[in-house]
């Protein structure tokens, strides 16, 4: 670690704090139905989509209309873009003539994407035409994202205000995230990026010929601005197949550091916009300080593991000064490669600048911890949000076990409802990953996958399932996930990650909603102070992370020592 | 049921034209008229003829040029039907090597890069595969370790070659983000062109 790497990271950091409050507060302001100066513009461009799906933005829908009309939105997104891969064969914008793709991967692809995931069980550049690129996966990259901040505004409006049934309109929400906050944000990251040398075009791949007289065909495409929503809508599925590897996706250092920029500052810039809507700022500063605080331990953790390099190669005459950089190219470095891989994974964005499988072991745990740890350190845009509220529910009810006092937050009691609830959402990871990696570790069908031996395989597997269940979408890239069995089981976790969390999450928000506001007295316990701060940090890592330990120790732990050992696989 | 579906279905059409349809397509032609040559792949011509991409890295193996990074790309085998061989700076099809830590055969590999380019310790970019698997640079460690060999095959003085090494030297954005590094390609047509 250098000082000079340091000042990478806070560099970046802050633009990123900067600009988290201006864009919070105008999303509160886009979630109140406020008039904006990108109104003139786009007013008329909302207000055709609504007389075409015959909605009324003005009225309000209760939790179980707004979840119903979320779940119709996603199985209608779901069944355009499994048709659209399916037929991309036939279809125009195909310049290298790829068929359709097969029913499995189409499946396991169209899941991926509705959920916010983005894993991607197929390479870009080899398998996925112009116009499923654009038409399909650019879609989703903003609808799946505009669908996770409408279910958060949901639950915050439930601590807004006191005795309500109404939590929003799901259709408005979606349309007025997507019009007014998502597509100006990407056309202008876009813009930057094609300045910054990435390609956005419809022609075909060019062939060179080399300076040693071979061909070089080189793959090309609409880029950009798939690549801008990527990183803005924390989805992460890469254009290519390296992901932001790829000298076109992320073509120098301030690509890469303006990519992180793009996949932490909405979901930080959500706790400002929830201070604002509940009318309580030092509470959306309490989040976002939490979140923060371990997504820079985080990066600590992989610039102090990836910079020492590996001890097996150094002692084969490899020189230290690089750190390891097998699977990393030149231009970015050890300090923007932890910062890029801390919050992509914190974020559940899940591009990566750098593989992971070729990470030393504890530099490839922090990745798989911070997902295990729920998506919520800062999360995803929206999704991050709701999963952090989660939390937040359960430390005042822990806190108010430790005094003996009901639990209240933002002056709504939390009741046994809320309290089972929240549970039933936060064990629905433990049991997707730890239930599907254990099912593959003894099936000869899964482990036929595995790219690498010893207990590097244990964590490629559990690394799938994590990054499945966390709607992550980042990869141990060795395994060979275009399987019918991991097709199929990964696509299951994924919707579990998503549907199975949400739909809980939107009964608590409508309980609470219900619930009178009571005034703060003598008796409530504050949670807008750096105590509760330690607090939900605690109950973070305790809730969320403990339940992994175990399967840390197997995989990259063991690893660890073993590497230590000298012991090679 | 109608009050559902009817938004769902409409709701999916409308934010395709607006966000796959129309504002890819604009995107692409403003971009093609203010950042052509970025748009279309910061493409290289030498007398009318595409050589390759500023940005993406080629195989080189003549003593007369400087080598690139490991690559682990591989391409279709026509021998043996879904299979695939080495193919070093396959740019349609991006990859990384994928070996772990502690993986056997990635000792090995590293072991034999140093044998073949000693003397150790030799730069960690030089000893290990890229992630993309076309990075187009190397650290300037790795490419002062070239210069004595591009050279000797070329009957330059080391000096001369040395400048060019400084030449395409790229320094950290803004003087602070990233790695100085050495464009390779960029590099060896600066040679070609040395008379």
């Amino acid at each position: 670690m250098t000082l000079l790497g340091w000042a990478q990271i806070a560099l970046v950091l802050a633009c990123v704090l900067l600009a988290a409050v201006p864009i919070g507060r105008f999303i509160a302001r886009v979630a109140a139905g406020e008039r904006t100066f990108l109104h003139p513009i786009l007013a008329p461009v909302e207000r055709g989509i609504y007389a075409l799906a015959g909605i009324d933005p003005m009225r309000g829908q209760d939790w179980r209309q707004y979840a119903l009309a979320m779940l119709a939105f996603s199985a209608a997104g779901f069944a355009s873009l499994y048709g659209l891969l399916r037929l991309q064969g036939m279809l125009p914008l195909n310049p290298q003539g790829f068929a359709g793709m097969p029913p499995y991967l189409a499946f396991n692809t169209a899941v991926s994407f509705v959920t916010n995931t983005n894993w991607q069980a197929y390479s870009g550049e080899v398998a996925a035409s112009y116009l499923s690129q654009m038409a399909g996966l650019t879609v989703h990259n903003f609808v799946s994202a505009a669908t996770g901040i409408a279910l958060a505004l949901a639950l915050s409006r439930a601590f807004a205000a006191g005795k309500v049934s109404q939590l929003g309109n799901f259709w408005a929400d979606l349309t007025r995230v997507t019009l007014y906050v998502l597509l100006p944000l990407s056309v202008v990251v876009g813009f930057a990026f094609v300045a910054l040398g990435m390609p956005q075009t419809l022609g075909a791949y060019v062939e060179a010929s080399t300076l040693e007289g071979a061909q070089q065909v080189i793959a090309l495409g609409p880029v950009a601005f798939q690549v801008a929503i990527k990183h803005l809508g924390t989805n992460g599925g890469g254009f290519f197949g390296v992901n932001a590897l790829h000298p076109f996706e992320g073509a120098n250092a301030l690509t890469t550091s303006l990519q992180i920029w793009c996949h932490q500052v909405i979901s930080f810039a959500l706790c400002v916009t929830f201070g604002a809507m509940v009318g309580n700022r030092r509470q959306g500063w309490v989040l976002l300080s939490v979140m923060l605080g371990f997504v820079i331990a985080a990066t600590a953790a992989i610039y102090a593991a990836e910079a020492a390099g590996n001890p097996l190669h150094l002692a084969a005459g490899v020189d230290a000064a690089l750190g390891n950089m097998e699977g990393k190219d030149v231009r970015f470095g050890q300090a923007l490669v932890a910062l890029f891989t801390a919050t992509t994974t914190g974020a559940s964005c899940g591009a990566v600048n750098a593989m992971f499988d070729s990470f030393t072991p504890l530099g490839g745990m922090v990745p798989l911890f911070l997902i295990q740890m729920g998506e919520v350190l800062p999360g995803g845009v929206g999704s991050g949000l709701y999963g952090m509220l989660i939390f937040v529910l359960l430390a005042v009810f822990v806190a108010g076990l430790m005094v003996g006092r009901t639990p209240e937050f933002l002056g709504k009691k939390v009741q046994a409802r809320e309290v089972k609830l929240a549970m039933l959402a936060v064990l629905v990871l433990p049991a997707t990953i730890l239930g599907f990696a254990a099912i593959s570790m003894v099936l000869p069908a899964a482990l036929s996958s595995l790219a690498n031996q010893g207990p590097h395989g244990l964590t490629e597997m559990l690394y799938a399932y994590t990054s499945a269940a966390g709607n992550n979408g980042s990869a141990f890239g060795g395994l060979t996930a275009d399987t019918p069995w991991l097709d199929t089981t990964l696509g299951i976790a994924m919707l579990l990650g998503r549907f199975a969390f949400v739909v809980p999450v939107m009964a608590i928000a409508g309980s609470l909603a219900a619930k009178v506001k009571v005034p703060e007295g003598t008796g409530t316990f504050p949670t807008h102070t750096p105590l509760f701060a330690g607090l939900l940090a605690g109950v973070i890592l305790i809730l969320g992370g403990l339940q992994f330990l175990p399967s840390l120790a197997l995989g990259p732990l063991a690893e660890h020592f073993v590497m230590l050992a000298a012991k090679t696989f | 049921m109608n009050t559902l579906l009817r938004p769902a279905i409409t709701m999916v059409v409308a934010l395709t034209a607006v966000t796959g349809l129309t504002m890819p397509l604009a995107m692409t032609g403003v971009a093609q008229l203010v950042f052509p040559k970025q748009a279309d792949g910061s493409l290289i011509e030498r007398d009318g003829k595409i050589v390759g991409s500023s940005l993406i890295g080629q195989a080189f193996t003549s003593e007369r040029y400087f080598h690139s990074r490991p690559s682990a790309t591989t391409e279709a085998d026509p021998d043996n039907e879904g299979k695939t061989r080495a193919a070093p700076y396959n740019a349609a099809a991006s990859a990384a090597s994928q070996q772990g830590p502690t993986s056997e055969s990635l000792l090995a590999s590293v072991r034999e890069r140093v044998e073949a380019n000693g003397p150790a310790p030799m730069p960690a970019d030089a000893a290990t595969a890229s992630g993309s698997g076309l990075d187009p640079h190397i650290s300037p460690a790795n490419a002062v370790r070239q210069i004595a060999r591009v050279a000797a095959a070329r009957g330059l003085p080391a000096e001369r070659v040395q400048a060019a090494v400084a030449a395409n030297t790229e320094g950290r954005e803004l003087g602070l983000l990233g790695e100085p590094r050495v464009n390779v390609l960029r590099l060896n047509l600066a040679l070609d062109a040395l008379r």
